[in-house]
């Protein structure tokens, strides 16, 4: 018989498994910090992530667990009085972390691991503990018959600790107990009697069918409280905690899936509240509906209302995409651990430093970064992160750092990935891509460009095919990944100083703010985002630059595209529109010639593939207020187009 | 019924002891931590606190000792929800001024017998 129903109990199992996972995330980081952060804010984090993870799993039946979570608790608990966790033991505790998720993951999947399979590394963390471990001894029942005298004497403060004698009495009485005699010796005059101490003892008969341990439970939580006896003898004897042992496959655990998301209780607030003015709004306009004529005062109102309307709508909106984002942290937590197991098999010395770990992005961008960060981070650690006696040599530090940070720049995440290695061998690399047929013989790039090369489909400059990186996948496979994600990749590369790799990630993938404008008859939307400048390009002096025309902006040149025909809405030559639209795309500017520059608004964008088919240039479409469909410019296509048609 | 106040950092064990006691008709007031505890007792007049020991910002025993300190909780019930089963640990835990313990995992059942103990 349970107190509880069966959903009830499933929902909070899903809330335990939840909990658990993120438990054993903050677990493994604080385990992977602990080399330099021994502060007891970090070792009480570790404590306890293990220790709600071995009281629910308890309580939720996840039983197969509770011996690993155990002894994983009992060594960090000897951690948290002082002492030194070695290696050995992080690394033990490290492994202990991952079979308590494989465990967690089969038993969400409905198929919950033999907890005998944990015997190895449970035996590891008892052998590292110096000792077994000592179970909860069990008390057996006596099998004698004889009644129970129990003398029963509360010291005077007893009550202080909440604990009413009354109620020890109540209990006793429950199990067939009587009082045979109450002691008042102790009584004090009225004059001096403290109402909030015990002055009585009692003596006490119970029948001898009750066992024993029933009897201790009532005086559990007052011994050393009162003076107490109870006759009759038991024996005690203590289970062993450790199972026999048996073999286990080591098997990386499986990443847990998102099965629900989690929102914080602020965020839900908000937007009821939003719906609540929506509602507010929807009323007000309505009323306004009537039978009545149109008067001057009656359209102003409309007018409010429909402003309002506006603005609720946004905030509504804002909210929603708030509710689909979490923290980077999410997906950065992973990396401690990668550097840490990738720095040990290559014998290189890395630390890692996270920063921006909070910045929220949207859910569905946040899973597919994932691999593409990992992609990254190997590919620093393999290939340009030195080992500690080349670092030396090279007068840097012997400790190579990867720094992982995340922040908000306009309507944009931007997450960079960055190492103090050697670099990228920029002339190797065109060598190759030369030899490979990349880029033209006689071509000459820019470092940037050349760094770029790196993710070009089929290049790898590994010279021996690595364990961790270097089969020529992953870096192009990064490419695709971050453009499928609307985002963009640029590579800054310094000899000898490091590398880094900056993403550029839209905040959601459905809504963009667009800026409006006018082609011919037609309107467009242009990702605000790339737009650095709109000018009067009659102000400035165009030129003509081979097949096309360039200007000077600020002592930059600019490439100039007549957008309308490169749409094909007319022909080339035919635009007389002053204005140029400056844009940016991987890092070069470009000036696109447009009509009119029209509102600036938010865009929910629809999928051009889904509903029609994939078209260069254009990233999607939307529907503008009006009910007609924009089409919203691939400003990054349109640029890479451009540029190798110059 | 009664007013109890559930103080642990663990979603899933408040939650489920949370639904426990509201199952048997008592009214609940949750906090995440002992300064959460602190924070929602305020006015609040509270029957029963069961408490987590090991929690961020204000652990258990911490908790207990600030409660025992305000004249309204004095002689209120305080059971820690706890793992230990150390007698050292339920010492320490008594002189704090707890009441008294529940040892973790507990079914259901055995929550609401053992709080029928402290609460008439």
């Amino acid at each position: 018989m349970s107190a509880l129903d069966a959903a009830t109990l499933a929902a909070l199992l899903e809330t335990f498994f939840e909990e658990s996972f993120e438990g054993l995330e903050r677990a493994e980081t604080s385990l992977l910090a602990l080399e330099h952060d021994h502060s007891e804010e970090r070792i009480g984090e570790l404590f306890r992530a293990i220790h709600s993870i071995k009281g629910g799993a308890g309580a939720f039946g996840v039983t197969e667990v509770t011996d690993l979570a155990h002894v994983m608790e009992n060594l960090l608990d000897e951690i948290r009085s002082g002492r030194v966790a070695t290696r050995e033991i992080t690394a033990a505790l490290l492994q202990g972390v991952d079979t308590l998720r494989v465990a967690l993951v089969s038993r969400r999947g409905g198929k919950p691991v033999d907890p005998a399979s944990h015997a190895p590394i449970v035996a590891q963390l008892v052998a590292l503990r110096g000792g077994p471990v000592a179970a909860a001894p069990t008390v057996t029942a006596p099998t004698s018959s004889a009644p129970w005298r129990i003398s029963f004497a509360p010291h005077a403060h007893m009550m202080r600790a909440g604990n009413d004698p009354l109620r020890m009495l109540r209990e006793l009485a429950s199990l067939g107990g009587t009082v045979v005699a109450t002691d008042l010796s102790r009584l004090p005059p009225l004059a001096e009697l403290d109402p909030t101490a015990i002055y009585l003892a009692w003596t006490l008969t119970v029948p001898g069918g009750v066992a024993r341990s029933d009897i201790d439970d009532i005086f559990a939580w007052v011994e050393g409280d009162c003076d107490l006896t109870i006759e009759r003898e038991v024996v005690v004897a203590a289970v062993a905690a450790v199972p026999s042992a048996v073999d286990q496959a080591s098997t990386p655990p499986p990443p847990p899936t998102m099965g629900s998301l989690r929102v914080g209780i602020d965020k839900i607030d908000l937007l009821m509240n939003m719906v609540g003015e929506l509602v507010i709004t929807q009323s007000m306009l309505g009323e306004l509906d009537d039978e009545g004529p149109i008067t001057v005062d009656r359209i102003r109102q409309i007018r409010e209302g429909l402003s309002l309307l506006a603005r609720t709508t946004r905030a509504l909106q804002e909210s929603v995409v708030r509710l689909r984002s979490m923290p980077v942290g999410q997906v950065f937590g992973r990396f401690p651990r990668l550097v840490h197991d990738l720095g040990q098999q290559l014998g290189k010395d890395i630390a890692i430093e996270i920063t921006g770990q909070s910045t929220e992005l949207d859910r569905t961008v946040l899973e597919k970064l994932g691999d593409p960060l990992v992609h990254i981070v190997r590919n620093s650690i393999d290939h340009g992160l030195e080992t500690a006696e080349q670092r030396v040599a090279a007068g840097k530090p012997a400790q190579g750092t990867v720094r992982l940070h995340a922040e908000h720049r306009g309507s944009a995440v931007v997450i960079e990935i960055s190492d103090d290695g050697r670099g990228l061998d920029l002339p190797r690399i065109l060598e190759l891509a030369k030899q490979r047929g990349l880029v033209a013989p006689d071509a000459q790039p820019s470092d940037a460009e050349i760094a770029k090369l790196i993710f070009a489909p089929g290049f790898s400059t590994a010279r021996a095919v690595s364990d961790i990186s270097g089969r020529g996948v992953g870096m192009d496979v990064v490419w695709r990944s971050i453009q499928e994600l609307h985002g963009e990749v640029s590579v800054e590369t310094h000899a000898g100083r490091g590398t880094r790799t900056v993403l550029s990630l839209p905040l959601t993938l459905a809504i963009i703010d667009g800026q409006l404008i006018r082609l011919g008859t037609q309107t467009y939307v242009v990702p605000l985002l790339s737009i650095v400048e709109t000018v009067e390009a009659k102000a400035q002096a165009r030129h003509r630059y081979g097949a096309g025309e360039v200007t000077r902006i600020r002592d930059q040149i600019v490439p100039i595209v007549d957008l309308a025909a490169e749409l094909g809405i007319r022909p080339r030559g035919a635009s007389d529109s002053d204005l140029l639209m400056i844009v940016e795309s991987d890092g070069a500017p470009l000036g696109l010639v447009v009509d009119e520059l029209l509102a600036q608004q938010q865009v929910v964008i629809k999928s051009l593939e889904t509903n029609f088919g994939r078209v260069d240039g254009l990233a999607g479409a939307t529907i503008l207020g009006d009910g007609r469909v924009a089409f919203i410019l691939d400003i990054a296509a349109l640029s890479r187009d451009i540029r190798h048609a110059a | 019924m009664s007013t109890i106040m559930v103080i642990d950092d663990s979603n899933s064990m408040r939650m489920l002891v949370k639904q426990t006691l509201i199952t048997a008709g008592h009214t609940v007031v949750e906090a995440c931590d002992g300064l959460d505890a602190l924070d929602k007792l305020g006015t609040a007049s509270v029957d029963l606190f069961l408490c987590d020991v090991n929690m961020p910002r204000l652990d258990g025993l911490s908790l207990v000792k600030r409660l025992r300190a305000l004249p309204k909780c004095k002689f209120s019930p305080i059971l820690m929800l706890t793992t230990e089963v150390d007698p050292e640990k339920k010492r320490i835990a008594k002189e704090a001024g707890a009441t008294g313990w529940l040892v973790k995992p507990f079914q259901p059942e055995q929550l609401l017998a053992t709080i029928k103990k402290v609460i008439a």
